[in-house]
């Protein structure tokens, strides 16, 4: 309750019982505290998997585009919790896209096998393009992997290979748009408890570590480079995922999986959302392509109200919803008089 | 220990940045279990000469030979990995994790995981021994404190206990002892003596001269990049060239 004018408070905020007694190791002392960690999880879970029951073809079909964003985001947000500042989620999607509708349109493999191994390759074909820049740092590494996605799509276009401008048609599609729409929401929630327990392990302690301070992490003994390189990895078959199972959601991969749209959204939902979290992007991701979908009815003013809403979002909330969420979830506030 | 030659070996080292000669062609030797200070006015190129040791700089010239293989321009962590551990003057930890989750990344180190032969062990309870050891009160849970919270004594020890637990053969302290008071200098100092008395062999760059000759063998004095004098402490501060470093010359 806000006080009356003319006296002095300040807001306090304290931590919830449980917040307080604990940072990281904890024991559960009643079903009440059980429920205060799982509530947020499950909530989550249950709009995730309960949404789409009460959609119409077009929101699954934004739905499904949004998991693929959210998942890009996730990416993007990962290589962010290591220290790296990628430009290029587009290069990711992409490299994933074209494996999978490669494979499919010359070997006719079917999507059971294009997509997982679209991911691994993907990864792998991803690290190694980036190999040899992980010693760059900040904008530096981030103008190379700006630069990689146009520079394939660019090579395309030239060599007219893969289809060239003309793209892959005709790709076997996914059976069924609920095989879609769950395979792709799974694997957001996948990947989001993934992401969430690894950077909480030692090994992403490491990775924190390699951001946060990698001259100390150097002089550990620990080759950066190797650790930089496992992280682009994970991130990168994250995105090829992503691009592969659009491959065959759209029956058609071709130049535009390289559009800097798959990079830049990426970024600001992770900006809207609060990076670090991998919660903070997801959520981002669904606010953003719903945003951008309730904002269709405007018309071609549309691209000047979402910018407003962005340049809000960032102003109002610079930390990120989902940390401006977890706050309120962990304190209480209260008003307090000054003493004098 | 091999008697094959000095344990460190730094011969006619040089770095040069742009316009700038920040080290001179310095030569020293080490030997094993030594414990060598190296002193000199602020730009004197103390930590340039760090760096080249450690691999975070390249030289432009000359050598450093360790136990005799030549590990000049090596990688940082492959120097480290051979035992050559350096702790920095700006401490930069985790702030919003427990203190003793700030030794996990060295425990994690390939080295450490083979000379404990092939196991980690328990990271936590390593962790919070080594914390213990330097002087992270158990009772009262120091180690356990979230790390923003731990006054700036704590974190030079805590940078200390991160050397301590690369299991080290040479520590390079980078002005450890800068911004303490005298207490915690005071309750420092012992770990350093013990990891003396444990064979480590240790190289100071320090400020505070007084403690550095308490617990020094052999003193440098660095100006300009070059070495104008090497020492036992209790000579080193006579000759007039370092006089003329450290407080200037009469003008006439």
């Amino acid at each position: 309750m806000k006080p009356a004018i003319g006296m002095k408070y300040r807001k306090e905020r304290i931590d919830r019982g449980i917040k307080a007694r604990t940072e990281d190791i904890f024991a559960l002392l009643s079903f009440r505290e059980m429920l205060y960690l799982l509530a947020p999880r499950a909530i989550l879970l249950l709009a995730v998997f309960i949404t789409p029951l009460f959609l119409g073809m077009y929101g699954k079909k934004v739905l499904i585009n949004t998991a693929v964003f959210a998942l890009l985001a996730m990416s993007w947000d990962f290589l962010i919790s290591v220290g790296m500042v990628s430009l290029g989620q587009a290069l990711f999607f992409g490299v994933g896209a074209y494996i999978a509708g490669i494979l499919n349109d010359s070997l006719k493999w079917s999507p059971l096998f294009t997509i997982p191994i679209a991911t691994l390759g993907g990864g792998a074909i991803c690290s190694i393009l980036l190999a040899p820049v992980l010693r760059l740092r900040g904008v530096y590494f981030a103008m190379v992997t700006l630069a990689m996605p146009l520079m394939l799509m660019r090579i395309i276009e030239a060599t007219k290979i893969f289809g060239g401008t003309e793209g892959l048609h005709g790709l076997a599609p996914l059976p069924g748009v609920w095989l879609e729409l769950y395979l792709s929401l799974g694997m957001v929630i996948a990947v989001l408890f993934f992401l969430r327990r690894l950077i909480n392990t030692d090994y992403g302690l490491v990775l924190s570590g390699i951001r946060d301070n990698d001259r100390s992490v150097l002089s550990s003994g620990i080759n950066i480079y190797w650790y930089k390189m496992q992280a682009v990895f994970v991130a990168s078959a994250i995105g090829a995922f992503a691009g592969a199972f659009m491959t065959h959601a759209y029956m058609f991969v071709g130049m535009p999986a390289f559009e800097l749209d798959y990079s830049i959204l990426p970024i600001a939902a992770g900006v809207v959302g609060g990076t670090g979290t991998f919660a903070g992007s997801m959520l981002g991701a669904f606010i953003l392509v719903t945003l951008s979908e309730i904002l269709r009815g405007v018309g071609g003013v549309r691209i000047v109200f979402y910018s407003v809403f962005l340049v809000i979002f960032i102003v109002v909330l610079p930390e990120g919803i989902f940390h401006y969420l977890q706050r309120k979830y962990h304190q209480f506030e209260r008003w307090v008089k000054v003493e004098e | 220990m091999k008697d094959n030659g000095p344990f460190l070996q730094v011969s006619n080292l040089s770095k040069r940045f742009g316009g700038v000669q920040a080290v001179d062609s310095v030569s020293f030797e080490l030997r094993q279990g030594e414990m060598l200070g190296i002193i000199g006015p602020n730009g004197s190129g103390k930590t340039t000469l760090i760096n080249l040791i450690t691999g975070f700089y390249k030289p432009n010239a000359g050598k450093v030979l360790y136990q005799g293989k030549d590990i000049t321009g090596l990688m940082p962590y492959k120097i480290a990995d051979l035992g050559i551990v350096r702790t920095f003057q700006m401490v930069r930890p985790f702030y919003q994790l427990p203190a003793f989750k700030n030794l996990i990344i060295p425990l994690y180190s390939p080295r450490v995981k083979r000379l404990a032969g092939g196991k980690y062990g328990d990271r936590d309870a390593i962790a919070i021994d080594l914390l213990e050891e330097v002087g992270f009160e158990r009772e009262s849970l120091v180690p356990y404190k979230i790390t923003s919270a731990l006054p700036h004594g704590y974190l030079k020890k805590m940078e200390l206990a991160r050397s301590i637990a690369m299991r080290p053969e040479l520590v390079i302290l980078d002005e450890l002892f800068s911004g303490l008071s005298m207490a915690e200098l005071a309750s420092m100092l012992p770990i350093i003596e013990k990891m003396i008395s444990e064979g480590i062999t240790i190289i100071m760059v320090e400020h505070r001269l007084k403690e550095l000759f308490r617990i020094a063998n052999r003193v440098i004095v660095l100006n300009h990049g070059t070495k104008i004098a090497e020492d036992i402490p209790k000579d080193v501060m006579k000759s007039e060239e370092v006089k003329k470093a450290y407080l200037g010359t009469e003008v006439t």
